[in-house]
Formats: C-alpha cells, structure tokens, sequence
C-alpha cells in the first residue's frame, strides 16, 4: 500500500462482504418459499425476504464500489485521500441506515414502515430495487454526494489517470441517476419509464464504466501490461458500453404502454449490447496473455479472468436471448428473466468487486498476496459459488422456458399457479444449486483466516537477494 | 490491436458517442412522453385510482407479482387481472379480502392486508385502470399473464 489513506477500504470490504452473507442467507430463505410456500409465512412473506435479498445486493455492491474507489484513487492519483475522516463518518453512516432499513423490513409490516417514516410527505416507496423509505433514499444520496465529492477532490488534485476519470464518470453518473427514484408519478406507464432510468442506465450503463475501470485497474497491477494499451481498450470498451447501453434502455419499453417505435429502438440497439461485454473478455484474457511479470496473487487473476467471462454469460449471451422483442413477447417477467437477472449481476458486478477486494486485502493487510493455503482456499471458493451460480442460471432457464410453453405458447395455455407448480423440480435443482453457492461463500469468507506459508515468486526472490 | 487506432481515436469515440446518445436520451422521452396520452389510459386516472396506486406501493404487491411483466416472478401477472377475472372489480375486491391470515398450509398464499372497503375499492380501481393501458402487440400472449 503505498498510500496509508487508502486502507479505509478495508472497512467497506468487510462491511460489504457481511451483507453478502446475508443476503445469500436471503436467498436460500427464497429459494424455500419457492417450493414450500408456506415456509416462514406469515412471519416473513416472499416479498419482504425479496426485497431484503435484492436491496442487500446493491447495498453491499455500493460499499463495493465505494471500498474499490477509496483503494484505487489515492494510487492512481498520488497522493493521500482528501479526507479520510470523511469516508469513515460516511461509512457508519450508510452502515446504520442500511442495517435500520433492512431491519426495518423485517419487523414491521411494510405499510407500517412506510407511516414511521412519512412516506406521505414524498412517496417513494414500493418500487422494486427502490422500496427503501424515502429517508433513507435521502440518506443515500447525501453518503453518495460526500463520496463523489471526497473521491473527486482527491482526482482533481492529484495525478489524473485514464482510470480514475472514467470511475469518476461512473460514480457520479450513479449518483445523478439515483434522483430518478424520488419521481413517482401517479401516471403507471410514467412511472415505469423512468423507473429504469434508474435500473437499467446503472446495471448496462454507467455500473459498466465502474466495472471496466476497476477491472483495467486491476490487469495493470497484476500483469504489469503498459498503461497505454489497458487505457485504449478501456476507451473503446466504454464507448461500446454507452452508445448500445444507453437507447438500449428501449428494451423495457416493450409492454408497458410507450409508443411502438422502441420494439424497434430497444431490440436494435440492446443486441449491440453484449459488445461491450465480449470485448471485456477478450481485455482480460489479452492482458493476461501479455504479461510482463507474474503476481503472486494468482486469486485476483483468476477473479478477473472469471469476471469477464461471467459477465459475458449473463449480460451478453443471457441478455441476449431474452432481448428481442418477438422473443421478450414470450419470455417478459419469466423465470428468464430471473436467470439473466442473477447471472448478469453475479459475473459483472459480484465478481468485480471480489476481484479487487481479492487484489488489495491482502496488501492493506501487509502482505503482496495471500499466503498459498488461502489463495488456494479462495479458489475453490471461487469455483463453487461461480459454477453453482451457473447450475441456478441454468435450472431457473430450464424452469423459464417451460413456464413460457405452458402458460404462454400453447394453445391450450395454464393458469399461473398451475404452471408453477409443473416447475417444482427446477426450483429445488435450483435450491440445491443456492446451498452450494453458500457454502462457498462461507469458504470465501474462510479464506481471510488461513493460516499458511508466504507466496514467494522466483523473481521476488531474486530481487531480495541482489 | 494495430497501432493505426490509437488511443487518441478511442477515446473521441467515446466522448462523441456517449455525448450524442445521451442528447438522444434527452430527446426520445420528451417525444415519448407527449405521445403518451394516446396510450397511457390517462383519462381514466382518477384521484381514486391514485390512491389505489399508493396502497399498492406501500404494501409492496410488486414483491410478489409483476404488473405488466415487471416486478417479482413468485404470483400471478395483474397488469390483466381485471380481464382474467371477468372485467369483476367485485370478484377482485373479493379474492383480497378473503385471504386466510395464516396462508394456506403448504402453498403459496397472499397475506392478509385488512384493508377497508374504500381501500379495496382503490385498489380494484388502479388495476382495472392498469388493465386499461394500451400496449403494442397487446401483451400478455393469452388471458393467464
Ligand atoms: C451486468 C449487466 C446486467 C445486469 C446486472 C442485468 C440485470 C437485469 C435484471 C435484474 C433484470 C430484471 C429486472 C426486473 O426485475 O424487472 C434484467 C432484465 C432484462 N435484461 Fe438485463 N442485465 C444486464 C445486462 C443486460 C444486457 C447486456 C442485456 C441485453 C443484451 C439485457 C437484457 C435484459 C432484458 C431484455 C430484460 C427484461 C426481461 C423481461 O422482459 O422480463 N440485460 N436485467
Ligand atoms: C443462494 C443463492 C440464491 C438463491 C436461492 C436466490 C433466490 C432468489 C429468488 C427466489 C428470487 C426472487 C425471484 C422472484 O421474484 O420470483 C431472487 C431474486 C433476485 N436475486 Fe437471488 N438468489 C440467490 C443468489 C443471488 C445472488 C448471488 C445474486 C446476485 C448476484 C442474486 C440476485 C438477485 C436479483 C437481482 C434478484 C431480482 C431478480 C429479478 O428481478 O429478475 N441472487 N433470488
Ligand atoms: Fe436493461
């Protein structure tokens, strides 16, 4: 660590992998519901379980990219935080609002929470991804306007890299976008218009400069590979990632009462989108392919390879297949969508953030890399969660595609609930799939306690000895 | 890649076009949202259907249902229930109000919301009015959702 600032990080890596955990905790709970319905009703119904799984996720992926942009700044621009006692006020403070709220959740009714916090005054609440209460959405964006505005002084100031430009980009496009969830107008098709706005303009827009910078990032740190080269493809690969991403936001547009011309905009231009995605593999997989010296921390590697490939997976190819609209017709608000939906944040946005987590925890804890018994320990770590979660894509698919055949395109087609129960099988492959994804998170979290020898290279060594 | 696309050439892509379709960005809704009345099923947005839209917020319906195909994938599609149940806002009013507080044992049930009738009548309201919403090609495929 060349820079003491940068190890404020460490607290929103740990914050951020705690909520991990309990989100997943949160997914099994769900996966349960799907084939014991009654399970843990009227205690917990499926929505509050849901919305505490969905809203863990971006809470802990923001400590993420928050932790990533604490670690990387201050390197990338030589010198200290602006203000580290900043970022740890904003750490406790985005800590107590997330826990208050996921509490919240889980202890009063939802209309009750909605009445203690006056959602009257400015209803916000209710919308999926965004059901936090008004006050903490306020919260958010005051802990997003202090990070962007810490992060930022400390670019402005310092020296100003390709990388940290573009995740400044990303933040502050995070931040703007967010505003959108306080709109909610009594107008339903109005309402979901600009409800993606916020969703889909962060997961396939400015989340994918977030993601490609973090990634560059970490490819120069352990490839070594000329600056140059990494920031002409990060260019290009935003570049993509904005001109599909951003009319591509038209494949919501669909079915929800906006004029016809977006079957044509939004099937067009989000086929375009995987692009982005697959030239982000074929990034990583060039870098790693040209490098110039090799890091003891085979884990991060290994993330960031995986990230790239996964990420291709679920947002491209998934994406990709649920896209077009004479094919959305179909499979719009399916167990499709669900697939996609995991695969897509899973291998884009999980996995980066492991990624760098992966890359500098071990460097904020004193050392180049893990020792060989964690590194180790992490990668099967890595390799339990990544296959399971693509077992779960892949049995939520086969569900998807059988519910759209018989509720859908048959000619004699079935109820809902019917339908449902004709996938029992899926969901508890799919549940069986989620309990390995646990168990390797709990390895994950392991892999941060191994004890076990240094891992010394043979030019390291070399260097010591000259 | 050859050095003839250099990062200069990279990056002039990327400010041209992110700026351009972010323009466009800022175009299309403006169209989109004047042409909306068409569509939109506005005139029949009434202060009681505004209300229905509050409780189906603050209760979080979308954590269990998808209205017009957006939302969770756990119950029944509603953005066509006004239709599937025989254009009834009576047969809707009457399923909500009939949901057993403990559920029903081993299957998924709807929790019991104790609304009002004022409510449930706001509630059927907004989905009747949802239902009214004009959508290209008419989705849902079939009456089921
Ligand atoms: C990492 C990037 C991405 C993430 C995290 C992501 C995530 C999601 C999620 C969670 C949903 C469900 C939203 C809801 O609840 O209604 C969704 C929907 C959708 N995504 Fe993505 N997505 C990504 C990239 C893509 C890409 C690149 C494409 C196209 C090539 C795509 C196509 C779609 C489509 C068509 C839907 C609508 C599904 C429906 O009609 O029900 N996504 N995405
Ligand atoms: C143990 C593994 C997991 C299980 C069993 C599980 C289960 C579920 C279930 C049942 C739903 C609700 C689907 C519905 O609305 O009907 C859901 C939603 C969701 N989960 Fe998971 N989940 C797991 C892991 C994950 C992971 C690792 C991620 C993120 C990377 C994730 C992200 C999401 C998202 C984004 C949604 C909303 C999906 C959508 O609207 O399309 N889940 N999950
Ligand atoms: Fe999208």
């Amino acid at each position: 660590m060349k820079y003491e600032s940068q190890s404020v990080a460490m607290l929103y890596f740990i914050a951020a992998i705690g909520l991990f955990v309990g989100q997943i905790l949160f997914g099994v709970i769900l996966g349960l519901q799907y084939v014991m319905g009654d399970f843990l009703f009227p205690e917990i119904p499926f929505n509050v379980a849901r919305m505490v799984h969905t809203n863990l996720l971006i809470v802990w992926l923001l400590f993420g990219f928050m932790g990533a942009a604490y670690y990387l700044v201050p390197e990338e621009s030589e010198r200290e935080l602006f203000s580290p006692m900043l970022a740890k006020i904003m750490f406790w403070i985005f800590l107590a609002a997330g826990a208050l709220t996921i509490l919240g959740y889980l202890l009063v009714p939802y209309a009750t929470l909605a009445e203690i916090t006056m959602n009257d005054l400015l209803p916000t609440m209710g919308r999926e991804f965004l059901e936090q209460p008004t006050i903490t959405k306020i919260g958010i964006v005051i802990v997003a306007l202090a990070f962007v505005f810490n992060i930022g002084m400390t670019i402005l100031t310092g020296r100003k890299t390709v990388i940290s430009l573009v995740l400044l980009t990303g933040l502050v496009g995070l931040a703007v976008f967010f505003l959108f969830s306080f709109y909610v107008p009594d107008n339903l098709v109005l309402d979901k218009y600009f409800w993606w706005f916020v969703v889909h303009l962060w997961v396939e827009g400015v989340w994918e400069l977030i993601m490609a910078s973090l990634l560059a990032y970490v490819l120069i740190k352990v490839t070594g590979v000329d600056r140059e080269v990494i920031e002409k493809w990060l260019y290009i690969i935003i570049a993509m990632a904005l001109i599909s991403g951003i009319l591509g936001t038209g494949h919501h547009f669909f079915w929800i009462g906006t004029p016809g011309y977006w079957l044509w905009i939004g099937s067009i231009f989000s086929a375009l989108e995987p692009i982005p995605f697959f030239m982000m593999t074929l990034f990583a997989f060039n870098v790693v392919n040209k490098r110039r010296r090799d890091h003891p921390n085979k884990a991060a590697t290994l993330w960031a390879l995986g990230t790239a490939v996964m990420a291709f997976l679920g947002a491209g190819v998934w994406g990709f297949l649920h896209t077009l609209a004479p094919v959305n017709f179909y499979t719009h608000g399916t167990q499709i969508t669900a697939a996609h939906g995991h695969m897509a944040f899973y291998g884009a946005y999980v996995m980066v953030v492991l990624t760098i987590i992966s890359y500098s925890m071990p460097i904020m804890r004193g050392q180049k890399a893990g020792n060989a018994t964690a590194q180790i320990v992490e990668m099967w770590s890595f390799w339990l969660m990544t296959v399971s979660m693509v077992f779960i894509t892949l049995f939520l698919t086969g569900a998807g595609i059988l519910q759209v055949y018989l509720q859908r395109y048959s000619d004699t087609p079935m109820g809902f609930m019917a339908t449902q129960e004709k996938l029992e099988l899926f969901y508890w492959m799919r549940e069986g799939a989620g309990v390995i994804f646990l168990i390797g998170l709990i390895l994950y979290v392991t892999s941060f306690f191994v004890k076990g020898k240094e891992v010394v290279l043979l030019e390291d060594r070399v260097e010591a000895g000259a | 890649m050859r050095e003839t696309f250099t990062k200069g050439m990279a990056r002039n892509i990327y400010y041209g076009g992110s700026v351009f379709f972010l323009l466009v960005l800022l175009g299309l809704p403006v169209d989109t949202v004047q042409g909306l009345p068409k569509t939109d099923n506005s005139e029949n947005l009434t202060e009681e259907v505004a209300a229905g839209k509050r409780l189906w917020e603050i209760n979080d319906c979308i954590g269990c249902h998808t209205l017009l195909g957006e939302g969770a994938y756990f119950a029944p599609e509603l953005g066509n229930v006004y239709t599937r149940f025989g254009e009834s806002t009576e047969a809707i009013k009457a399923f909500i109000k009939s949901r057993p507080v403990d559920g029903i044992a081993g299957r998924r049930s709807m929790p019991q919301f104790n609304f009002s009738d004022q409510e449930l009548e706001e509630i059927a309201q907004f989905l009747k009015y949802a239902d009214g919403i004009k959508i290209s090609k008419d989705w849902p495929p079939n009456i089921q959702g």
